[in-house]
């Protein structure tokens, strides 16, 4: 298990290879599907004018992400009496509905780690190349185990997408995840997705 | 009808925070006989070993074992003379406040307007509701199963015959298309995953019951011999794939499978395959006069 602190630098994405178990700490942000979308319709694409804070959003994103670790997940967050939040559960939705913003995002941000489930495919693969960056995958419906890992919700941002879409500004202490798409052009799910293509080819093949 | 009035909202909300953050124990007892086939060391056995202390922590903190906390399907097997209206009225105030309490994430979302409403109440499809009326001296049985959106969506509907797959209208062909959704899912449904196969029917009560059969425990197999058979063979050969627990490779890609034949038109044959993944939450209670039991 190899600790990592985020913000994190090129030099250790780059040492980093499909099969590396990790442990995560630092600060990182929560976005899946409305994230997305709206990330690269309103900042990238720029197809949608920016609405209500969209603007005052960005130029903390900026911060945050640069360097920094987007989290695909939707959590079950509470409220405590003071108004603080709370992760009750949080483990990862599954990643390749991003495909189609993936890339775009970790290189206009600089994101140098995405964390989800179920892998994604060639054109972040690139991404991950070019940015440079990684695909951390977390194990997924380990919702309170990994829930435990966020010692503080910092705050939210675009809670009007709903809770599970909402992105969240979170602290966690070694959240476990396994690299499986590196900076190099790796991904453990093309190699699983080939041979269990492989067996399955011969599994037709045999008699009832 | 002195029953009829009893409110269970109470009742139910029981039934939905037992069903979210506990994980029923014939699924856990195999996710841990699991463990045993994965190297040590693997991935595969790291996310299996991860799983397992999920499981316990969630029945601890009395949280949801998986934050998408999924489709809530509930069947209803209620006796003559109950209220299904009442019923169904009930189990949406349950919903509503199991989820103020954090046991449910918000999780209806208007297709048209992309509005989450915030407490899980859609229109009349959320929470899924199914009403089965049973003789007046059989107790209220209310089940519930929790279906996330993940492996919901690797499900597959193959209409036969699949050319693609040469996959002819019999048991053969069954075998073919049913491999081919597993092949498919990958470890995107949070593998290992448990299959519910529903053969022929209309494109909707395929779905359906393919649904329903998840239902059954696990092991439990189809009274008809070949397709029980077939049931052990495909979680067999599921697991020659290689796919592993979360797709991460390894030897542990479906723990069960279960199969149920329907009727179905001369002109079609469909092959209805639902995923759920290993969070497989379902429980049920049973309302006999002011005893309620959990199961
Ligand atoms: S597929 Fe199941 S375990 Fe995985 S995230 Fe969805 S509900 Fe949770």
């Amino acid at each position: 298990m190899r600790e990592i602190t985020i913000p994190i630098d090129d030099e250790v994405i780059r040492s980093l290879h499909v099969g590396d178990s990790v442990a995560l700490t630092g600060i990182m942000v929560t976005a899946r599907d409305a994230a997305h979308k709206w990330m690269v319709e309103t900042f990238i694409k720029k197809t949608r004018p920016p609405q209500g804070e969209d603007e005052q959003v960005y130029e903390a994103l900026k911060k945050l992400l640069n360097g920094g670790v987007i989290y695909h997940c939707g959590p079950v967050v509470s409220k405590d009496e003071n108004g603080e939040y709370h992760f009750l559960a949080a483990g990862p939705t599954t990643s390749i509905r991003e495909e189609p913003y993936q890339a775009d995002v970790m290189k206009h941000f600089n994101v140098k780690g995405v964390i989800g489930k179920g892998g994604m495919g060639a054109k972040t693969l690139q991404g991950c190349r070019e940015t440079p960056g990684v695909y951390f995958h977390a194990v997924g419906g380990a919702a309170t185990f990994l829930a435990q890992t966020v010692e503080k919700v910092h705050g939210v941002y675009k809670l009007e997408f709903g809770v599970p879409e909402a992105l969240w500004v979170i602290e966690v202490k070694e959240f476990p995840a396994v690299v499986t798409m590196d900076a190099h052009g790796q991904s453990q799910h093309a190699i699983v997705d080939a041979a269990s293509r492989q067996v399955l080819e011969e599994l037709l093949n045999k008699p009832y | 009808m002195e029953r009829a009035m009893r409110d269970l909202t109470n009742e139910i909300i029981e039934l939905i925070r037992r069903t979210s953050t506990r994980l029923p124990a014939d699924v856990e007892e195999r996710l841990r006989a699991a463990i045993e086939k994965e190297a040590p060391g693997s991935a595969a056995r790291n996310a299996l070993e991860t799983i397992l202390k999920n499981i316990e922590l969630s029945r601890q903190k009395s949280t949801p074992i998986c934050q998408d906390t999924g489709t809530p399907i509930f069947y209803v097997h209620y006796p003559e003379g109950w209220s299904t209206r009442a019923l169904r009225e009930q189990i949406r105030n349950a919903m509503a406040e199991a989820t103020k309490r954090s046991y449910m994430r918000p999780n209806a979302v208007d297709a048209i307007y992309d509005r989450n409403t915030g407490n899980n109440l859609g229109g009349d499809d959320f929470p899924y509701i199914h009403f089965e009326e049973v003789d007046a001296d059989q107790p209220l049985v209310i089940e519930l199963m929790l279906k996330g959106g993940g492996c919901e969506n690797v499900g597959r509907q193959y209409s036969l015959p699949d050319n693609e797959l040469g996959a002819d209208r019999d048991l053969a062909g069954v075998r073919k298309v049913v491999l081919d959704a597993v092949q498919k899912a990958q470890g995107q449904g949070c593998a290992p995953g448990i299959l519910g196969v529903a053969i022929g029917g209309d494109r909707s009560s395929s779905y359906l019951k393919s649904k329903e059969v998840l239902f059954e425990k696990i092991g439990v197999r189809n009274p008809d011999p070949e397709l029980a058979k077939l049931e052990e063979r495909l979680t067999e050969e599921a697991n020659q794939l290689g796919i592993g627990p979360m797709g991460f490779g390894g030897q542990t890609t479906v723990l069960d499978t279960k199969i149920v034949g329907l009727s179905r038109l001369p002109a079609s044959y469909f092959v209805t395959v639902s995923y759920m993944c290993w969070a497989y939450r379902r429980r049920k209670m049973i309302v006999r006069g002011d005893q309620v039991e959990y199961e």
